[in-house]
């Protein structure tokens, strides 16, 4: 556990450094886990019977609760992106479950944070441009065009404070347990932390994925339904 | 050396005076629980709906608080103004 994000090596490609940082490298380690799973997922795909058994009823829970859940914030017109917001939520979820090992959770790190909440947010204007075309652009200047300076902020500012809540809960988690870690002597460093690493990272985790898969939908379905 | 420990000294009140919007973030947020609570209690078959409504509330709430946190890191760890501020008091 470390306040800073600590850089492991650098690549040059073509002239240009590329810093290879915890976070990437966390991140490659969740991803790898994640395809395995999904691997394994479609692998089992094949065996699928009428009457589900075992696996394949684990799985069709999952997916049966998330779209459930899309298709109430979304509509059902609209629920053809969920797949994308499963994406986000497994990930997300094991971000946070993976700094109770004691590494660095990639979601306290802003570029990840950014990234998905700029892929929300461009899903947001794509969908909003194909569902409601220039209805959507004529939201910009409601109720009058004076007020599309306003309209722009309030637009721009929703992908800055939506990876900001996420950035904020799981560093402050972080910076809690580091001091926690740094400050203590080393015999109370066994078995008490287990309930800081249940609180700030599987709670709070579990929470603030939620929130941020279901403001993310929110938006989508403020711009694109009527 | 001593304008130094002067202008940290700055830098952390600041950053607690950052942090010091807790205390209304967690006003806010305990009047959102309050009345969660309040309502779960009269309709308890509505709680599932309200449970949700209370989370994405909570955690619009927690946005200030967040950001509260974020100046306070930037002040401790990014400091854009150092240069200036070790001019201005040095």
């Amino acid at each position: 556990m470390n306040l800073n994000i600590d850089n492991l090596w650098v690549l040059n490609v073509a002239g240009i450094e590329v810093w290879i940082t915890e976070t990437i490298f966390n991140t490659w380690i969740i991803m790898a886990f994640l395809i395995v799973l999904a691997l394994i997922a479609r692998l089992k795909l094949k065996s699928f019977k009428e009457i589900p058994t075992g696996a394949q009823n684990v799985i069709e829970l999952v997916v049966e609760i998330f779209d459930n859940f899309a298709t109430e914030t979304l509509g059902e017109k609209l629920s053809y992106i969920s797949p994308w917001y499963f994406m986000v939520f497994v990930y997300l979820l094991s971000c946070c479950l993976f700094s109770i090992f004691g590494f660095r959770a990639p979601s306290a790190d802003w570029a990840t944070t950014f990234a998905l909440a700029f892929a929300s947010f461009s899903l947001m204007i794509i969908m909003g441009f194909k569902h409601r075309k220039g209805e959507y652009l004529k939201g910009f200047f409601t109720p009058h065009f004076i007020f599309f300076p306003m309209n722009l902020i309030g637009e721009l500012a929703k992908p800055v404070s939506l990876s900001f809540r996420l950035f904020g809960n799981m560093l402050s988690g972080t910076i809690i347990l580091t001091l926690y870690y740094g400050l203590t002597p080393l015999f109370v460093q066994f078995g008490i932390p287990v309930f800081l690493h249940a609180f700030f990272d599987v709670i709070f985790g579990a929470i603030q994925t939620y929130i941020f898969v279901i403001i993310s939908l929110m938006y989508v379905s403020g711009a694109a339904s009527d | 050396m001593e304008s130094l420990a002067k202008v940290i000294g700055v830098i952390h009140i600041s950053a607690a005076i950052a942090l010091s919007n807790g205390i209304f973030t967690t006003f806010g947020q305990s009047k959102v629980a309050c009345q969660a609570i309040e309502s779960i209690a009269r309709q308890p078959e509505a709680a599932n709906d309200i449970r949700s409504a209370m989370f994405v509330g909570l955690a619009m709430c927690e946005t200030s608080g967040i950001y509260g946190l974020l100046i306070a890191i930037i002040m401790l760890f990014a400091n854009p103004l150092l240069e200036k501020l070790i001019s201005l008091i040095g």
